[in-house]
């Protein structure tokens, strides 16, 4: 399986998300976001965490216009995978590959602590590792993490299971306490908390481990 | 011509920001204030100079970039010189 991670400038966490597929026994291409095309045989694209642009204008707005989202865009309608993280899951709102839009924490504060998710569906590869209804620490470090959309696309995406993850307790007032959404066809995932923050034992938690497997899991022949 | 873009949340979106200036008005003694709206400013110095045309071209500016239309609304306004 070969993941493709973006570099965007600013991007601060696409080495570890390249270390956390390799662990997990992907192939691990880096892309730089001036390039116009995908690696061949790009089966997901990673999209980092991170400040990228400076946050300028709005987080991820400018990423999501730059020269390699034509590509990722391209891969996505094709019904590739695809994983934004943090600012990755902002540049995919962006790009609107996913509904909804995230705006300043309700606390006005930057938020960088583990805390606790629920497992919401199990029905997607990057989820299938888990157990329905598992709690896992993951860390999360955002300011604009306050997911929000209109009623009716929260309780669509509630209603067609394709919210992935919610919050135990909500600490940036995101509407239905999500914490990462689904696309309709479930290969797009975009979640503020970083899993790949939680990869081992000395990372405080190992639970981000499962969502790379899970990913990885699908791409095993048979 | 030249072309001032005034980007704001749309009305029913929460605005932590403005909230957070409105308890600080509150505490340096102005009274009153119901409510705090904020937004961005960006002025467009446009090569086009029939007006018609600049708008057309800043609209498009608009929903493709300067504004995030499920959360943020906007407005044009053409500038003098």
């Amino acid at each position: 399986m070969k993941a493709a991670i973006i570099t965007f400038p600013g991007s601060n966490c696409d080495r570890d998300l390249a270390v956390a597929f390799e662990q997990a026994g992907a192939k691990v291409v880096r892309v730089w976001h001036k390039d116009t095309v995908l690696p061949a045989g790009t089966d997901v694209v990673g999209l980092p965490g991170g400040f990228s642009y400076g946050d300028y204008l709005r987080c991820g707005a400018i990423a999501a216009r730059s020269p390699i989202g034509t590509a990722i865009a391209a891969h996505a309608k094709a019904g590739g995978y695809v994983l934004g993280i943090c600012n990755g899951f902002q540049v995919l709102l962006e790009m609107g590959l996913l509904p909804g839009a995230l705006l300043r924490n309700a606390g006005l504060k930057f938020l960088c602590k583990p805390v606790t998710l629920n497992v919401a569906t199990t029905d997607s590869a990057f989820t299938s590792g888990y157990a329905q209804g598992a709690q896992i620490r993951i860390p999360i470090a955002h300011h604009d993490g306050n997911f929000t959309a209109d009623a009716e696309t929260v309780a669509r995406l509630q209603g067609e299971g394709r919210v992935a993850f919610t919050y135990a307790e909500n600490p940036n007032g995101s509407d239905g306490d999500i914490a990462g959404i689904l696309s309709e066809n479930r290969r797009v995932l975009g979640m503020m908390p970083h899993p790949e923050r939680a990869m081992e034992a000395a990372h405080g938690s190992a639970d981000g481990r499962a969502l790379f497997a899970g990913l990885i899991g699908a791409f095993v022949p048979g | 011509m030249k072309m001032r873009v005034i980007v704001t949340l749309k009305p029913g979106v929460l605005d932590p920001q403005g909230e957070a200036v409105r308890h600080a008005l509150g505490s340096l003694g102005f009274e009153g204030v119901n409510k705090v709206r904020q937004g961005k400013l960006i002025e467009l110095d446009l090569a086009e100079t029939d007006p018609a045309r600049a708008e057309e071209q800043a609209r498009a500016m608009c929903e493709k970039l300067l504004a995030n239309t499920v959360i943020e609304s906007y407005a044009l306004e053409p500038l003098e010189g």
